[in-house]
């Protein structure tokens, strides 16, 4: 059994697992690899039903065109529930991430997720989460309890032990469940090409429209991007190793077009995935903080 | 496509002998880290300003309460792979205080490496760490005798603790024993030999990583697989789905299904989405038989004859609740994919975890290793750890909290014949509660007579029951027909009548029972003392109805009488009410319905 079916089997047994314990799942689907990963996997998991629960995609408004025109595509191949949420609010307040720093995060997609997960009452969400991303998701449960306020208490996890899941919900509780907690990028690239997996474009390089802005290329999507004095769009040869919201998300100049040419990029390269993504960034531990107010 | 060998290793020990800066170092050495992740290392070293040398520890310890205190709390996964094999690490913490997240690791791997700093020995946290490792199913160990640059490289003093090592692991089964001497932030014997120890004439430790054998190449067993759903998506379809935990299957083989012992024929094997027709690796399947059997999540599908199926079993676990184990207590037990309501009904011993001694005791706080006897509700399918892992692993799960209170291993299944006794078991009003998975209170109802107490009392008795709950309704009319038939009206009769109520109530409140008492009790000191009586189940519930609208209502015409003057002492015509000044819940029987009174009472209750 190599090192992919070991990693596979595990992921597909905690999907069963919840779906024969618990009340109310979802699961969480960014659009991108690691969620198109988790979907295939719950389509293999539960075949030959449809995976018994549906998905949600929380729209900022903000990805990239291509994304949506993907999401839209899959749920027609695999006839599976997709609800999408935006948070009406912060629409109305015309929160966006040009104007607005790690509030537009806050509230597009932290509080967006809450409020989503509250309005259908979801006990359970799949999230395509995995350990080797940040320092802090190293620490957590593959079963992540939330209290009614959607916050983690890292210091305080409930024990897991072997692969006995212990899915008893207090009142008020939820569970985020992380079914490729123990996938590397490595394993997840691997995984696409031995299944076949059809994944969002944005990750071949093209000739793209892109600004150089604060040390990062962004993709210029559409026209609410407003160009700086001496930013000009220019056609270059890029890719993405992560997606999100397009003005926060970094480019990599690259002429990786083909799965074979992505896998042997992502393996020789000497920096982590998320490097590309501006939220990252912005201090030490942050990424702890917005898990802990909520964030998946 | 790269098809590696896995190893999950975890590391322990001690505070402060280095588990984390060793593991930091290897990834360092072997240019496992992303450039920014050194870059950060860098920089976060000069912060924690330790004479500006790099922290190697700061690569595992993520949270930032871990950061600012300098300790582990939780479980660190990390990722890497050299060209032999992929790695899964869990960084431990080494406190005593955070033993369950080092047990939750342990729980997780294949080998351990054990640290031990060299300038202190074999510490009691090192002795409690080799027994976790050992009783979680660890079976490859690693001692690292780290900090040998503090000791000049002697070594003669790693002798000595080499000998200790081999003493405490006597009283352990294993598979196989590493010791080797490093010097984790300095490098030494690491990733390559140490020039400093030229007297080791070992490997360093990532190479033995690389190559040790983890794999007990064991005789083929008979095929099993534990169910842990049904999936029928419509009636032509019933297919069980399950992680197989060994053996090969094909179509057309005879099984059995347990508990229930039924036989079957596999019709049908799908390997998640693709038809096969066998199967030897432990992946997901779903399987289909041939005709209907009673089976479902929690039974087990194998080609095993007999299998062995017990309510009853002698284990060692370790107690990881804050809470005190409690014999007699009904937590819930997960087993495979089972889960069944179980109970601890003696502790035979603690293990010291310095000496390995048994001590007898008969209860077990946090961080405890007991050996105990448990009873399950009914009859699972479990075997003994050592034979098979899978179906002889457990939890206990807290009912009221949902903590995972305890993990634990079956040490062997008992008999009826085993001469079980329960050890001095004080059955309690909380074990009676337990066991009815109840809180008991007495939910008391006054009010004028006709204010409608009966009637919301029987509604609610009714959800009560509907939500499983063992009640007892006490009338006061009805009362007064039995227990209370020689007591009349007057005041002196009327407070031994709710004496005699509290007194049942309480009794009943001990029997783990949840009662509702409806009674008029009109005065305050009666209720006060009703209250003393049954202590803090007590909860008093004012039906808040007017003597108008009672008087209106009047269904059994007794507010009629009394005003013709037929009836002495009654309560609002020839006798006071004494409104309650500070009841725990008001009714109000104008304003709202018979059922939102009720739900709101549940709702207050938290029933």
């Amino acid at each position: 059994m190599s090192h992919l079916d070991r990693l596979e089997a595990e992921a597909i047994y905690i999907l069963r697992e919840v779906v024969a314990e618990c009340e109310k799942p979802v699961m969480l689907y960014s659009i991108g690899k690691d969620s198109s990963c988790l979907l295939h996997l719950a389509l293999k998991a539960f075949y030959p039903e449809k995976p018994p629960f549906p998905l949600l995609h929380i729209d900022t408004t903000w990805k990239f065109k291509e994304m949506i025109e993907f999401r839209d595509h899959v749920v027609e191949q695999s006839g599976v529930e997709m609800l999408v949420y935006t948070n009406e609010e912060g629409i109305k307040n015309n929160i966006n991430p040009f104007d607005y720093g790690s509030i537009y995060t806050d509230i597009m997609k932290t509080e967006a997720l809450k409020k989503a997960l509250d309005k259908y009452k979801f006990s359970v969400a799949f999230g395509g989460a995995r350990r080797d991303e940040e320092a802090s998701r190293a620490k957590e449960r593959i079963f992540s309890f939330r209290n009614s306020t959607h916050t983690w208490d890292p210091k305080n996890q409930r024990p897991e032990l072997w692969n006995l899941y212990n899915t008893q919900i207090n009142k008020g509780e939820s569970i985020r469940v992380f079914p490729i907690s123990n996938w590397t990028e490595k394993d997840v690239w691997q995984y696409i090409k031995q299944e076949n997996i059809e994944i969002v474009p944005l990750y071949f390089a093209k000739e793209r429209p892109v600004v150089w802005r604060d040390g990062n290329l962004i993709m210029f999507d559409d026209d609410r991007m407003q160009l700086r004095p001496g930013e000009e769009v220019k056609m270059r040869t890029v890719r993405f190793r992560t997606l999100g919201c397009y003005p926060l998300t970094g480019a990599t100049l690259s002429s990786a077009d083909t799965l074979d040419s992505v896998i042997k990029e992502t393996l020789s390269t000497s920096s982590s995935e998320r490097v590309t993504r501006i939220i990252d960034h912005e201090a030490r531990g942050s990424m702890e903080r917005r898990k802990k107010e909520g964030y998946f | 496509m790269i098809s590696s060998t896995l190893l999950k290793f975890i590391t322990c020990g001690s505070v402060d002998d280095g588990k984390s800066t060793l593991i930091g170092r290897m990834l360092y050495d072997a240019k496992l880290i992303f450039k920014e992740q050194e870059e950060a290392l860098v920089i976060d070293s000069k912060q924690g300003s330790a004479g500006n040398e790099i922290d190697y520890a700061l690569l595992l310890d993520g949270l930032m309460a871990e950061r600012e205190q300098g300790i582990t709390i939780d479980v660190a996964y990390r990722y890497f792979n050299t060209e032999i094999r992929s790695f899964i690490v869990a960084d431990t913490p080494g406190h005593e205080e955070y033993t369950r997240n080092m047990a939750v690791g342990a729980s997780f791997c294949d080998l351990a490496i054990i640290l031990i700093d060299v300038t202190k020995g074999i510490l009691r946290q090192t002795k409690r760490h080799t027994r976790i490792c050992n009783l979680m199913g660890i079976r490859n160990f690693v001692f690292a005798v780290n900090k040998m640059d503090l000791i000049n490289y002697d070594q003669l003093i790693f002798g000595n603790i080499k000998n200790e090592i081999y003493k405490l692991m006597e009283g352990f089964s294993y598979q196989s024993l590493f010791i080797i001497p490093v010097a984790a932030s300095k490098g030494d014997n690491v990733t390559r030999l140490s020039i400093n120890m030229s007297w080791y004439e070992g490997i360093p430790l990532l190479q033995y990583l690389e190559e040790v054998n983890i794999v007990i190449s064991a005789m083929e067993q008979p095929f099993l697989m534990t169910v842990q759903r049904v999936s029928r998506p419509d009636h032509t379809f019933r297919g069980f789905q399950g992680q197989v935990i060994q053996g090969k299957i094909s179509l057309k083989d005879n099984v059995y299904i347990f508990p229930s012992g039924e036989e079957a024929t596999i019709k049908q094997i799908l390997l998640m989405d693709q038809e096969v027709i066998n199967m030897d690796t432990k992946q997901a399947v779903t399987l289909v038989l041939d005709r209907e059997v009673d089976c479902s999540r929690g039974c087990v599908i194998t080609k095993n004859e007999i299998q062995s199926i017990a309510r009853l079993f002698r284990a060692n676990l370790l107690w990881m609740d804050d809470e005190e184990l409690i014999v007699g207590r009904n937590y819930l037990l997960k087993v495979g994919t089972k889960m069944v309501p179980a109970t601890i009904i003696k502790i035979h011993y603690c293990v010291d975890v310095n000496s390995g001694k048994h001590i007898l005791q008969e209860q077990a706080k946090k961080n405890d290793l007991i050996n105990c006897d448990i009873s399950l509700s009914e009859k699972v399918v479990l075997d003994k750890f050592e034979k098979m892992p899978e179906l002889g692993r457990f939890i206990l799960i807290n009912r009221i909290t949902n903590m995972t209170s305890a993990c634990g291993v079956i040490e062997h299944i008992l008999n009826r014949s085993d001469n079980l006794t329960w050890q001095n078991l004080d059955v309690t009003k909380e074990t009676r509660s337990m066991l009815k998975n109840q809180v008991p209170k007495t939910i008391w109802f006054t009010g004028l007579s006709g204010s409608g107490k009966s009637t919301i009392a029987n509604a609610l008795e009714k959800m009560l029951a509907l939500l499983g709950k063992h009640t007892m309704l006490l009338d006061g009319d009805n009362i007064r027909i039995g227990l209370n038939n020689n007591l009349g009206f007057s005041e002196v009769d009327r407070v031994e009548n709710i004496r005699r109520i509290a007194e049942v109530s309480k009794l009943l409140n001990d029997a783990g029972i949840i009662v509702l008492v409806a009674a008029i009790s009109p005065f305050a000191r009666d209720r006060e003392s009703a209250k003393k009586i049954i202590g803090k189940d007590f909860i008093e519930i004012y039906v808040e109805t007017s003597l108008e609208e009672c008087e209106r209502r009047d269904t059994k015409g007794l507010y009629k009488k009394a005003r013709e003057g037929k009836i002495i002492n009654f309560t609002g015509i020839s006798s006071p009410y004494e409104i309650p000044s500070n009841p725990d819940f008001i009714a109000n029987t104008q304003n709202d319905s018979i059922e939102e009174i009720v739900s709101n009472i549940l709702k207050f209750l938290n029933y």
